[in-house]
């Protein structure tokens, strides 16, 4: 390893009251891979808007090569060879990868553009860094980890000598994830320089040279991977020591919900096609698969948003495949949705009035038309209590929340009145460790407590953990079930790649 | 430069908002005004004095505020639940020309405390009917509301046009193109003897109350709320969002169409096809200025009805052209954004 390429010393950025980073200083040396880890609200992304000089710090500097990066110039960390790859893919889907690569590296008044030369270096860059990828495709028809290597292109396309990932496994299966890793591995040997941001321990330790931790804006603690633990790096991010929850093995009673040959058609993405499952009190079913499988289809049917095309969907002697979210939720089903900012929670109304926003027709909550205000306010508070959702009033702007606290918020309205099933669409989606265990539990409490629990996630560690019984999903269909202690990584990994009819079933 | 999204929208600066876009926009305006070679303080004096100096200006100014509260409630209404009601203007000529054509015969018969209502609560439903289907429109097709309303304010007049020229047309009107009279007896008594102003403004007042307390305290309110701040969350908590978007749509078209009825039982008495000096497109202005806050549309209607009864006076005055009001109400609209967009962003360097 040779001297640092990139030094970030003493940066400091307020927003009014709140400090998001707080002399944050840690440097990058030439050929490493730097993870950057850190709870949601760490500071991590603010940093790195602030590297690319889309924020400008109130004090502190950055330096590439020992040279002071000018503050607020997009256009000059690209220039010094940084590039970024953000956790959302800034691509354009209608143009094909090879456009999507030269865009705004080409000067925009020049008609004939070099494509040629373009395409001979994409393919040297793809050839070199092991990044295979076909020039002529369209973004729109790639898959997320082929989109991704697009991106990764992007950047080294612009001659970036550092590389910067933010989240780059938030939107991987396990397989493409490790597959990303290795490539990173590779380009570090070829003499670039990595920093990927993560909250995932497992990923941080199994593909860095050197972790800085981040917590509340300033550097909690820096360590060279070999030397630390995850339980060390845990508790440093965390602030103290965080213990995910433990499923308990008990009997399941009489299914609570049954699909029989269950059918939804969708008019984007994949639907499903004639699925069997069942779910059985106190019994949490997980749902595992690569994304974009029919998982989408699944919560949407499930929280009565998407209907049943064929097949049955029943609860408690009920087909409840067609029925709206309000009829569903009438009948006391709980549905935790996969994406809480644009379906769980509303950033703009009061914690209240999303706590009560599905149940506004009950009479609890209103009367002759009229919100019942203190009831609602009251039962907000009593969530709040409950389930620890910290920063909140029942007067708070709901878009003040953290993630953490604002999925506990739905989680609570959903388990408060002791439903009897629950679809979980990705309940931990980009929350951190503490938030995790904090969701796991109550999951874990209203199992004990018999509720069926359908459980959808992408997290094969989450499913396992808390799954009695797994299927996988794979292009809209299910395997047979197994039980979670059949379930090791080998056994999952045939299932999410479709081949469970040499698995053995239950 | 750029802007940076603040941690959250303060009360306060939202209450702070309309008054200095309004400032600004005087501000701006002054400058034309004095390339018209007057002094804008004497100018904005005698614009005063024309809205508030004399007993009869004051009812003037209230009497034109009437039509632009019913409008700016339907336009509030509607942008709360982002439905785009740019139609206004041919809701508040459909409720016009429904109580022309009720107020004449139909039901001149009944006693005037039956008919009025009566005649008010048709117009109403009329003006609702003439937005309920451009939005269903939307809901079915994706048809964009904003084109349809707009589009449709041209076909509404035309047709009142040919009302008013045609089987609705006044005989005792020396062939002036107007619509029969209501019967005297179902206009609207007077608030203020030997003045424009009647009952018609308390109405006004009442709905915003009404609609006050629609919005803030009924689930009705909080449901349509929630569908225009995000639809597939509301959706997701079961809100039955095509039918609240339609009830939405009858609400705010039935606002506009009684801004209408009640200016034909009010002050006109008849239809002409251009009592409105636009108001439906002012409507748009009064809800924006009053950041979509019933309560705020009341104080921002009386705003707007000074700047139009003021620049007359003005304009008789000092010579300035009184189209510096259709100036300083575009202005405001336009200061009024950039201060919505300060309330929650601020520009860092």
């Amino acid at each position: 390893m040779n001297g640092p390429v990139l030094e970030i010393s003493n940066i400091t950025k307020r927003f009014g009251a709140l400090t998001a980073n707080d002399g944050v200083t840690f440097h990058l040396n030439q050929g490493e891979i730097l993870a950057l880890l850190g709870e949601n609200g760490a500071g991590k992304t603010t940093l790195m808007n602030i590297i690319f000089g889309h924020y400008k710090a109130d004090e502190g500097e950055v330096r590439v090569n020992g040279a002071v990066l000018p503050a607020s110039h997009p256009r000059a960390a690209i220039a010094a060879g940084v590039g970024m790859v953000h956790q959302h893919f800034t691509l354009a889907g209608n143009l094909t990868v090879l456009e999507n690569i030269i865009i705004g590296s080409e000067p925009l008044l020049r008609l004939d553009s070099r494509k040629a030369e373009a395409l001979a270096k994409i393919r040297k860059l793809s050839e070199t860094f092991g990044l295979p990828v076909n020039p002529a495709a369209r973004v729109g028809d790639l898959s997320v980890g082929e989109r991704q290597r697009v991106e990764i292109l992007k950047a080294l396309y612009r001659d970036s000598r550092i590389l910067i990932l933010d989240e780059p496994t938030a939107v991987l299966a396990r397989p493409e994830a490790e597959q990303l890793f290795r490539t990173l591995r590779g380009m570090t040997a070829g003499g670039l320089s990595i920093i990927f941001i993560s909250h995932k321990l497992h990923e941080v330790m199994a593909s860095s040279d050197r972790v800085v931790v981040l917590r509340g804006g300033r550097v909690a603690a820096e360590r060279v991977t070999a030397q630390t633990s995850p339980a060390e790096l845990a508790e440093l991010m965390v602030g103290r020591s965080v213990v995910r929850p433990k499923r308990e093995g008990h009997a399941t009673g009489k299914p609570v919900l049954q699909a029989r040959g269950l059918s939804v058609t969708q008019a984007h993405g994949t639907g499903l096609d004639g699925v069997d499952f069942e779910v059985r009190e106190g019994e949490i079913l997980g749902i595992v698969g690569v994304s974009g499988n029919g998982q989408a289809a699944l919560g949407r049917v499930l929280s009565g948003v998407a209907h049943a095309t064929e097949g049955s969907l029943t609860f408690l002697n009920e087909d409840i495949g067609r029925m709206t979210p309000r009829a569903l939720i009438r009948r006391g089903l709980g549905r935790i949705p996969e994406d809480r900012h644009a379906e769980g929670a509303i950033g703009d109304l009061a914690v209240w009035e999303n706590a009560v926003l599905e149940r506004l027709e009950e009479p609890a909550f209103s009367k002759w038309g009229f919100v019942r205000r203190s009831a609602a306010r009251s039962f907000a508070s009593d969530l709040i209590r409950r389930f620890d959702i910290r920063g909140a009033s029942p007067d708070t702007r709901t878009r003040q929340l953290s993630g953490g606290n604002m999925q506990k918020l739905i989680l609570g309205r959903n388990l408060a009145n002791n439903p009897r099933f629950i679809l979980a669409n990705q309940p931990t989606r980009g929350l951190d460790e503490g938030a995790i265990a904090a969701v796991h539990a109550e999951l874990l409490a209203a199992r004990a407590a018999g509720a069926a629990i359908l459980l959808i996630s992408e997290d094969l560690d989450e499913a396992v953990a808390l799954s009695d019984r797994i299927q996988a999903i794979v292009r809209g269909k299910l395997s047979t079930p197994v039980t979670a202690e059949e379930a090791d990584a080998r056994t999952l990994g045939l299932m999410m790649a479709g081949m469970w009819e040499t698995s053995h079933a239950v | 430069m750029q802007f940076e999204r603040r941690a959250d929208v303060s009360m306060p600066a939202l209450v702070v908002a309309p008054f200095a876009a309004i400032a600004v926009a005087l501000l701006l305006c002054a400058g034309l005004i004095a390339v018209a070679g007057v002094n804008p303080l004497t100018a904005y004096a005698e614009m005063l004095k024309g809205a508030f100096g004399s007993r009869l200006s004051i009812t003037e100014t209230l009497t034109r505020a009437v039509p632009l509260i019913f409008t700016g409630l339907a336009a509030a209404v509607a942008f709360r639940a982002r439905v785009w009601n740019i139609g206004a203007e041919g809701q508040f000529y459909i409720g016009a020309l429904v109580t022309a054509a009720l107020g004449h015969s139909l039901f001149a018969g009944l006693p005037t405390a039956a008919a009025i209502p009566l005649i008010m609560a048709t117009s109403m439903l009329a003006g609702g009917l003439l937005l309920m289907v451009p939005v269903a429109l939307r809901l079915r097709f994706g048809v964009d509301e904003v084109v349809v309303t707009l589009l449709m304010n041209f076909i509404v007049l035309l047709f009142v046009g040919l009302m008013v020229e045609g089987p609705l047309k006044d005989p005792m009107a020396f062939g002036w193109p107007q619509s029969v009279a209501v019967a005297a007896d179902l206009r609207l008594p007077k608030l203020v003897p030997r003045s424009r102003l009647h009952i018609g403004f308390l109405v006004a007042i009442l709905a915003a109350v009404i609609v006050l307390v629609i919005q803030a305290r009924t689930v009705f309110g909080a449901e349509t709320r929630a569908a225009g701040l995000a639809p597939k969350a509301a959706a997701f908590a079961g809100v039955p969002l095509a039918r609240r978007l339609m009830m939405v749509a009858l609400l705010s078209g039935g606002l506009a169409g009684l801004a209408g009825s009640v200016e034909v039982l009010g002050p006109t008495g008849y239809v002409t096809t251009t009592m409105s000096p636009g108001f439906g497109y002012a409507g748009i202005v009064v809800a924006m200025l009053a950041a979509l806050h019933p309560a705020g549309v009341v104080a921002a209607a009386i705003f707007i009805a000074t700047i139009f009864v003021g620049a007359d006076a003005m304009s008789r005055a000092t010579g300035v052209p009184s189209f510096i009001a259709d100036v300083i109400m575009s202005v405001s609209l336009l200061a009024m954004l950039t201060a919505l967009l300060f309330t929650t962003y601020r520009i860092r360097r």
